[in-house]
């Protein structure tokens, strides 16, 4: 009973310490200008909803808003297709290195990214991508492959071979198999995979604040952090823009949470 | 329905040979096991048969035409998997559809014959639960409809009793032989286990070491095997081997094993070899008798330990520092520590020089 009380205690703890700031945000974003900078502080808002309106009205939130969905929806999208018959591959057919091949793809995801900003600006400038979408679209899914096939990989790895053997006695080509079997049965890697790749372009800054220098095409994390005036700090349309910049993502990590099940492939072999 | 034939079929895997110049001919409607322990090889060539995998050298043939070049699908042919292999995300029903749907055989007819298997394997019920919701040998059953389904060619079993407990292996082992019966088809299945092999079977290709071993009646695997491996895997205790020199001194025929020596008869003679040779006797357990019945070689045990099976006793010896295992009746006298004399009878015994079985004289009494 008593190992039980403890683990509730730390679980409790540790779940406030991660909620807390998001806690604090969301308190803040419906508060006004006078109770943000009160002393002591307000715990509890008014609940005005001020800060949303200049936060979405003069600040363009909207704009960036669909500026990051285009990105981080393509990004995912784009890295997707490169990572399945990637992971695939590397999973099932007899390549020559392909150990070399999946230890250099996880050194790749190491570099930090202030080590390529330079050569990838220059790239991008040579090729016209700057102040385009798909400007940062190209070096976001170049970083999120690594992990991607990563991910799949194993998860292909771990279905039974024989399904895939019964597949070809049963009339299906590579293709087919891929498409009819593998896929239905590796939904959850695809998902999991999709969304770490969507947290990542969706959060993604250094590389958007490099490339994309126009209002227009910018994205939530760097229209946000744009926000902050010559001499005053907006913290309240900070937090309100934070919340709605927050709210799409635990969306969609809620909607696709029911696809995350493992065990799916349960009762394919003799379980 | 259809005739299977190999033709020096070879397999390697990176220099390693797997399979070394297999020839078969399987002829239409039989039911023959590849039979052999872990890793000889005859799960390997079941799947080249199938076209999974591809031999290094030989000729597949079905019904006359070679179909090596052809992928899986198109060679006409249903394989049922150790693990069922079973589409967790498809119902049963669609389980059983599958391949005709690939090959767009038309609804209704796919509809017949889903329902025809499900009827034949009494399945019916399932026919829309998902594989996860099915114990194993329901499970089981589906994969094998979905081989019948098909109707295909040739049948190929690779194992496909050895995920279920006992009790089920023998009904579902007793199943498949009704619906071979049944079903007339070409069967060819892949086993260690020699009960399912002696059961099941037309025919008992024994493999080891990628090469095969011999291909005959189970009954002949047992009672005239080709070699002292066929002879050690085929029978439940194995049978009793030694390992001697023959020599001759005079008129006699001595056999040296180990510290043991003992006359050949004069019946065995014209099967012997004529100088001095190395010679492998065998003996199956139950074949061993406890009272003189000549003709027979008598030797000297001395009991060690007895197992009791329920129907008969194991009956553990001692000859000499030779090592033998007698199968007696329950009603024996026989104790563990007791020196017995035991006897061989003549036209049961079994001989094998350079590993190859050598036939008794025919004029020998039994």
């Amino acid at each position: 009973m008593n190992r039980r009380l403890l683990l509730a205690g730390g679980i409790l703890s540790t779940v406030g310490l991660s909620l807390l700031p998001f806690l604090w945000f969301l308190l803040t974003s419906f508060k006004s200008q006078t109770e943000i900078e009160a002393a002591p502080p307000t715990w509890w808002p008014s609940g005005s909803l001020g800060f949303y309106r200049t936060a979405l009205f003069d600040h363009h939130l909207f704009d960036y808003l669909l500026n990051s969905v285009v990105v981080a929806g393509s990004t995912t999208v784009v890295a997707l297709l490169f990572a399945i018959p990637a992971a695939y591959a590397l999973a099932r057919l007899s390549i020559p290195g392909k150990q070399g091949i999946l230890a250099v793809l996880l050194c790749v995801s190491m570099f930090p990214q202030m080590a390529i900003a330079g050569p990838v600006w220059r790239l991008l400038d040579a090729l016209g991508g700057l102040n385009h979408h798909w400007g940062v679209v190209l070096p976001y899914v170049a970083l999120t492959l690594p992990l991607a096939i990563w991910i799949l990989a194993s998860f292909f790895k771990e279905l039974p071979p024989e399904l895939e053997d019964a597949a070809r006695v049963d009339g299906c080509g590579p293709w087919s198999t891929l498409f009819r079997i593998t896929l239905p049965l590796a939904t959850p890697g695809i998902f999991t995979a999709a969304i770490l790749i969507l947290i990542y372009a969706w959060n993604e800054f250094f590389f958007a604040l490099l490339i994309l220098t126009q209002p227009e095409q910018q994205t939530l994390p760097v229209g946000i952090a744009l926000f902050q005036g010559e001499f005053t700090m907006p913290w309240g349309e900070l937090a309100a823009a934070s919340v709605v910049a927050t709210l799409p993502l635990i969306g969609v990590v809620l909607v696709c949470q029911r696809w995350i099940v493992s065990g799916l492939s349960a009762g394919a072999v003799k379980g | 329905m259809a005739q299977l034939e190999l033709r020096s079929i070879s397999k390697s895997f990176r220099d390693q040979p797997v399979l070394r110049d297999i020839s078969l001919s399987v002829p239409n409607g039989s039911f023959t096991i590849l039979l052999g322990p872990s890793g000889c090889g005859k799960s390997t060539l079941l799947r080249i048969i199938a076209g999974l995998d591809s031999q290094t050298s030989g000729q597949v043939l079905i019904d006359g035409n070679e179909v090596d070049r052809l992928p899986p699908a198109e060679r006409d042919i249903a394989m049922v998997f150790q693990h069922y292999a079973l589409y967790p995300h498809l119902s049963v029903r669609d389980n059983l559809a599958f391949a005709l749907k690939m090959r767009r055989v038309p609804r209704h007819v796919i509809d017949d014959r889903v329902a025809e298997a499900a009827h034949l394997l009494e399945i019916q019920p399932l026919l829309d639960r998902k594989p996860k919701d099915l114990s194993g040998g329901q499970r089981q059953r589906v994969a094998m409809g979905r081989a019948i389904v098909r109707k295909p060619k040739l049948f190929l079993f690779d194992e496909p009793l050895s995920n279920l407990d006992a009790q089920l292996r023998t009904s579902m082992r007793i199943e498949l032989k009704k619906l071979q019966q049944r079903l007339r088809a070409t069967m060819i299945y892949v086993t260690h286990d020699q009960v399912e092999a002696m059961t099941l079977g037309d025919r008992i290709v024994v493999i080891e070491g990628g090469r095969i071993r011999q291909a005959d009646a189970p009954q002949q695997t047992y009672t005239a095997p080709a070699d002292p491996f066929v002879a050690s895997f085929i029978g439940t205790p194995p049978m009793n081997l030694w390992e001697g020199l023959l020599t001759m001194q005079g008129e006699e025929s001595l056999f040296t094993s180990g510290d043991l020596t003992f006359p050949l008869p004069a019946q065995l003679l014209p099967s012997l070899p004529p100088q001095a040779s190395t010679l492998m006797l065998g003996i199956r357990p139950e074949d061993i008798t406890w009272q003189h019945a000549p003709p027979s070689i008598q030797v000297d045990a001395q009991v060690e330990l007895i197992e009791d099976l329920g129907a008969d006793l194991l009956i553990h010896c001692r000859v000499g520092d030779r090592k033998l295992v007698a199968r007696a009746d329950r009603n024996t006298d026989i104790t563990a520590g007791m020196g017995v004399p035991i006897f061989f009878p003549l036209h049961k015994l079994h001989l094998f020089i350079e590993q190859r079985r050598v036939d008794l004289p025919t004029t020998l009494p039994t």
